[in-house]
């Protein structure tokens, strides 16, 4: 897992409009800069915003990342919904932390 | 001069986004109690609006996050979101870099900051000034407290930032604005979205009226998450402004829970009275 650097992709991509360009012209090439696993790739790839989201990705970079790739607001929200259903909780990040922290 | 206004309203981006799916009457009063707001706003004459905000990864991410940051920028450019996603046109909001300057300065013998003369605004900043200064002629000073990514600032540094925000501002000529900016309960961008705890939030604005600094200080983050989402976090920006305001009451101008919005929608004003700062050395 790197849910680090998905979401700094994220984070670059919604952000940068260099990236932005990069993500148009050249995907794949994009994606080979971040160090990311098989399962993260594909699931930026598809998108599979439900993997992303039960990966741990922050719904503040993700929302946008759903909107770019044509997710009309309900679309997201049951997107995410889909995912839990599918592949459980979320794994990490801020939403698996939050409530363990004190 | 010295602190001029004070208050703290909701930032959502549905606000505006969703501004056309939300019961049109709610909408519609929220709307009213924000041009109530400005017109407070202005009737102060500000030289210069501070923003308490807490973005949203617009500038500021895991690899090198500041708790605590200030603008000191000649201008900001926002939002930084689509614009018809937003609902709110890109434009360029003049900063104070000068006077942004000296409360930096003068805050940093207090509390350790970062700053930033490079800044662009997300819908944490650019929703409150589409409805306060929707001209974008009044100069801003933004402020973030880092309310995404963990591990975040303990409540009582937040106050203690907005107490350093007072001192500062006190010691400045100009006239100046405050506003904080945050959720109280809200699961934005989550499954959960659209979730709001009417009663916590509700229970949270009683203190923060109030001005209860024990009450305030008293919330931890796990019991926050359980019961407010991660939004939660962010009433931080509402306990950094009581800080700047300790020992002076409030009034709730508007609360009501707005679903499609993702957040219980508020409106309220500090009733500023004189502090009593204890003699230094």
């Amino acid at each position: 897992m790197s849910l680090y650097y998905v979401q700094k992709l994220l984070f670059e991509l919604n952000r940068d409009p260099a990236v932005r360009r990069q993500y148009e012209e050249n995907f794949d090439g994009l994606l080979r800069s971040y160090a990311l696993t098989e399962e993260e790739l594909n699931a930026i790839r598809e998108p599979d915003i439900g993997l992303l989201y039960v990966m741990g990705v922050n719904g503040q970079l993700l929302m946008h990342y759903a909107a770019l790739r044509g997710f009309e607001w309900d679309a997201y929200i049951a997107a995410m919904r889909a995912g839990e259903s599918r592949y459980g909780p979320v794994r990490t990040g801020l939403y698996k932390r939050a409530g363990q922290s004190t | 001069m010295s602190l001029v206004f004070a208050g703290a309203l909701s930032h959502a981006p549905g606000i505006t986004g969703r501004a056309g799916r939300a019961d049109p009457a709610l909408r519609d009063a929220f709307y009213a109690s924000l041009a109530r707001m400005r017109a407070a706003l202005e009737a102060e004459r500000p030289d210069a609006l501070v923003v308490i905000g807490a973005e949203h990864f617009a500038n500021f991410f895991m690899n090198n996050m500041p708790s605590l940051c200030v603008g000191m920028a000649d201008w900001y450019d926002g939002p930084i979101e689509d614009a018809g996603w937003l609902g709110i046109e890109r434009t360029r909001v003049p900063g104070a870099p000068e006077l942004s300057e000296r409360l930096v300065t003068a805050m940093m013998n207090e509390v350790d900051l970062a700053y930033a003369q490079e800044w662009k605004f997300d819908h944490g900043i650019m929703v409150p000034l589409h409805f306060l200064t929707p001209r974008y002629a009044l100069p801003v000073i933004p402020v973030n407290i880092n309310c995404q990514g963990p591990p975040l600032i303990p409540l009582h540094r937040a106050w203690a930032f907005g107490q350093a925000l007072r001192h500062a501002c006190d010691a400045a000529p100009e006239r100046i604005a405050v506003v904080a900016t945050g959720g109280i309960s809200h699961w934005p961008a989550t499954p959960d979205s659209g979730k709001i705890n009417e009663p916590w939030d509700r229970a949270f604005l009683e203190r923060f009226l109030d001005n209860r600094r024990a009450e305030l200080l008293a919330y931890g983050d796990a019991e926050t998450y359980r019961d407010a989402g991660q939004g939660g976090f962010e009433i931080r920006t509402f306990i950094a402004l009581a800080g700047c305001t300790e020992g002076s009451k409030g009034e709730l101008w508007f609360y009501a829970p707005i679903p499609i919005f993702a957040v219980g929608c508020t409106v309220a004003v500090v009733r500023l009275a004189p502090q009593v700062r204890p003699c230094r050395d």
